[in-house]
């Protein structure tokens, strides 16, 4: 909002003493505000200069990169950058993407400079070098906001702490009165009891293991770092962790959307004993041994269900591979439709009536009923309240408890703590793509998994 | 030789032209695939143009200045509207940018066909064509002392104003890309519109004077086609498949205005070829008129295969761009 990409509904924004209202970047530019997104905004095929230039105008000498490239130099020199401004934004590594980024909102003169969770894809040594450069803005009388979730960061660079939790302002603390147990209690806030119901496990065995898993997203940085865990049968196994951290990912590994690099997923089939090993397998097997990934909400309607069919033709997605003959077999996917409509309470029109235009918990439902029909032994369920009221809520906690008592292996990612807490047996944390611990959710507390959450596995220590 | 050069570069020249527009165009992010049909609209607004002139003062008294100018504006009106059409579609509505320009080609030949069905019958012509045999010499003047410097001259300078233009446009657009700002914030428009509007630049703008610019360009083809090679006849549907040749040319050229000025003769060259060649059959003929499209097809694999990042399409060519979509 204050770089000017949102518009506050209410509220001031000061600059300097003064009341400014921000409407546009180019505004937040004028009042020497800079904002370093964590995904970056740049041109692949351009150079660091010509990204750094882009959208300025011309300087009286005309346009000149060479000068432009000069500037950016010295700019390199007085904060101890590391770059060549001619050197194509393609060939760079995140870290040196990231500079570039920095040094544009250096070079248009900003004196407030905000970081969203600038050291997410940095290695620590990269982190140490950018903490230097954020000192030496600070001497040089910048002020500088920096994001984070890793408290260790805050403690080690900041002079105040601000704490949000779900868009509300908690308190600010200054960093040298305070400590990473206060900051934890500051973010997780008091517990709520939500009385969902939990029964317990019945006989659990393993059902999936996963060893070792590696795992480099699209842009070759390392998202899950030698992840190893086991879920059992008959038990709702909790991930909690900041998002991002590699849940999705995970997920995906798993239901073979993603390649893992090292590592491997075993599932043991229950009626015989029989281990399976994901890795040689494609989706489509992986999905017939009864292992479900129900949805990933970042793109509930994307991944899951095509928004433009009504939830018969969507029913359909899933077994059409099963008809005989050259045409599709309606029948079917229609009754079950009816029967998730009814047994689910999903508020539709009708089963044709596209699912685009339910309601975000209406396609929830459609969708995890879709895969809970399909009798699966391993489900796995990425946020799946997310956006939901508090009744459309409980009707999936419900599905998945109910699951759970048919013996299945539930898998479910979870950003409330509280849910975590109330409806999971066990909750795995994970932090920057590595598993920092597995709790027992029938004893642990908010404030050990938010500090389980923050906890950086420190690779290199010295 | 000298003859099959030149007539090798005439043929190119139209190429040129459109090539040109839809470089424009594609570097900011849009795939034009009406191309053809606005350089169909450019040829009948020039004919237009040129017809109602010559039949209001009669072919007698032509003032030499208004029988140019008045073909070109009637051109550059009309395949400035074709842009605009496209553009309002693509830009403000984010239609498909495929289908839109497709529509716009046939579209545009549709236009080309009815104003030129009109104008044969108000001619009252016994062949179905248009002869603006008078305006056309004026657009096909050479240089004096063409002729007077022997194959050089007949090489080099033996060709009507609009031949030139279109090096100048292509050298001009080559400059403006590569050496402006201007350019440097049309390419960002095209790769990367949303780090192009972070960076406060008008996206909707840019896409707009890009292909319209690059449309007006494209029309300028038609009307050197209609005016120069074609001696100013008019006939429907003359104007064949040169649009899609200009398309090609703009993946033979991946994307760079100067090296379409080459490409086009290439072009112009392998469209003539056959008629140098003695003792061709028809079938092998018709073969030898594929060869453009081989040769784009050649390159297109030979430029993904090496994957370099410079000589690939902008990266968002084709995507509607859509604020919110952050």
């Amino acid at each position: 909002m204050i770089s000017g990409i949102y518009y506050p509904d209410s509220g001031e924004i000061l600059v300097n003493g003064e009341e400014v209202s921000i409407t546009s970047p180019k505004d937040a530019f004028n009042y020497r505000i800079g904002m370093i997104h964590q995904h970056f905004k740049l041109v692949d095929v351009f150079t660091a200069t010509e990204n750094i230039i882009l959208g300025l105008k011309d300087g009286p000498e005309g346009y000149d990169v060479k000068k432009a490239a000069q500037k950016i130099r010295e700019i390199s020199e007085q904060y101890g950058f590391d770059i060549d401004p001619d050197k194509k934004i393609y060939e760079m590594s995140v870290s040196e993407k990231q500079t570039v980024e920095i040094i544009k909102v250096l070079y248009r003169g900003a004196d407030i400079l905000m970081l969203d969770e600038p050291t997410a894809v940095l290695t620590p040594q990269e982190t140490r070098k950018l903490f230097a450069v954020l000192r030496r803005m600070k001497q040089d009388g910048k002020a500088v906001v920096i994001i984070t979730h890793k408290l260790h960061e805050v403690l080690d660079i900041s002079d105040k702490v601000a704490v949000l939790r779900k868009g509300e302002y908690i308190g600010t603390v200054n960093t040298a009165g305070t400590n990473e147990t206060q900051l934890t209690e500051m973010m997780v806030g008091q517990k709520v009891v939500l009385n969902i119901d939990r029964t317990e496990p019945v006989n659990p065995e393993p059902r999936l293991i996963v060893a070792h898993l590696n795992c480099m997203n699209r842009e070759g940085i390392k998202v899950l770092d030698d992840v190893t865990f086991t879920a059992n049968s008959g038990e709702i196994l909790g991930i909690a962790g900041i998002a991002g951290s590699g849940q999705r990912e995970l997920l995906e590994t798993i239901a073979g959307l993603q390649p893992m690099v090292t590592g491997g997923v075993q599932y043991i089939v229950p009626e015989t004993g029989e281990i399976e090993f994901l890795r040689d397998k494609t989706p489509l097997q992986i999905r017939e041994l009864g292992i479900r990934l129900s949805f990933v909400p970042e793109d509930r309607l994307g991944m899951g269900l095509v928004a433009t069919m009504g939830t018969t033709d969507n029913m359909l997605l899933r077994s059409y591979k099963k008809g005989k003959g050259l045409f599709l077999n309606k029948k079917e996917p229609k009754e079950l439709a009816e029967k998730i409509i009814k047994e689910l309470q999903v508020v539709t029109p009708g089963v044709n009536t596209p699912v685009r235009r339910l309601s975000g918990g209406n396609v929830q439902k459609v969708l995890v009923g879709r895969e809970i029909a399909a009798a699966p032994r391993v489900l796995m369920a990425a946020y799946p309240v997310r956006g939901l009221d508090i009744n459309s809520s409980y009707t999936i906690y419900n599905l998945l408890n109910k699951q759970k008592e048919m013996g299945v292996a539930v898998i479910f990612v979870g950003e409330d703590l509280d849910v975590l807490l109330e409806l999971c047996d066990r909750i795995m944390v994970i932090g920057s793509g590595t598993v920092t611990g597995v709790v027992d959710a029938r004893t642990a507390t908010k404030e050990e998994i938010g500090l389980l959450m923050t906890k950086e596995v420190r690779t290199d220590e010295q | 030789m000298i003859m099959f050069i030149q007539r090798a570069i005439i043929q190119g020249i139209p190429l040129l032209f459109g090539a040109t527009g839809e470089i424009l165009t594609e570097k900011s992010g849009h795939l034009n695939l009406g191309i053809p049909g606005i350089m169909y609209t450019g040829a009948i607004g020039g004919v237009i143009g040129a017809f109602l002139y010559e039949n209001a003062v009669g072919p007698e008294n032509i003032n030499p200045a208004l029988a140019i100018i008045i073909p070109l504006l009637c051109s550059i009106v009309l395949s400035l509207f074709m842009g605009l059409i496209y553009c309002f579609l693509t830009v403000t509505l984010r239609a498909n940018q495929n289908v839109t320009g497709l529509a716009l080609t046939t579209f545009g030949v549709g236009i080309g066909n009815f104003f030129g069905g009109s104008l044969i019958k108000l001619s009252g012509a016994d062949v179905p064509s248009i002869n603006l045999t008078a305006t056309s010499n004026y657009f096909k003047a050479k240089l004096p002392f063409a002729s007077s410097l022997g194959a050089v001259g007949e090489i080099v300078f033996s060709y009507s104003f609009l031949a030139y233009a279109a090096i100048i446009i292509a050298l001009v657009a080559a400059f403006v890309l590569k050496k402006t700002r201007t350019g440097l914030h049309l390419r960002a428009v095209g790769e990367n519109p949303a780090t192009a509007d972070a960076a406060g630049i008008n996206v909707g703008k840019y896409k707009y004077c890009a292909t319209c610019i690059g449309s007006v360009i494209a029309g300028l083809g038609g009307l050197f086609y209609i005016m120069d090679y074609a001696y100013g006849v008019w006939s429907n549907n003359g104007f064949g498949d040169r649009g899609w040749l200009a398309v090609a040319l703009v993946i033979f050229s991946m994307w760079k205005p100067d090296i379409s000025i080459i490409g086009s003769f290439i072009f112009g060259a392998l469209l003539i070829v056959q008629n140098y060649i003695p003792n061709l059959s028809m079938s092998a003929q018709e073969l030898i008129k594929m060869l453009p499209y081989v040769v784009t097809i050649v390159v297109l694999v030979i430029v993904s295969m090496r994957n370099k990042k410079e000589n690939q399409p902008p990266a968002s060519l084709g995507l509607p761009y859509f604020r919110e979509d952050r």
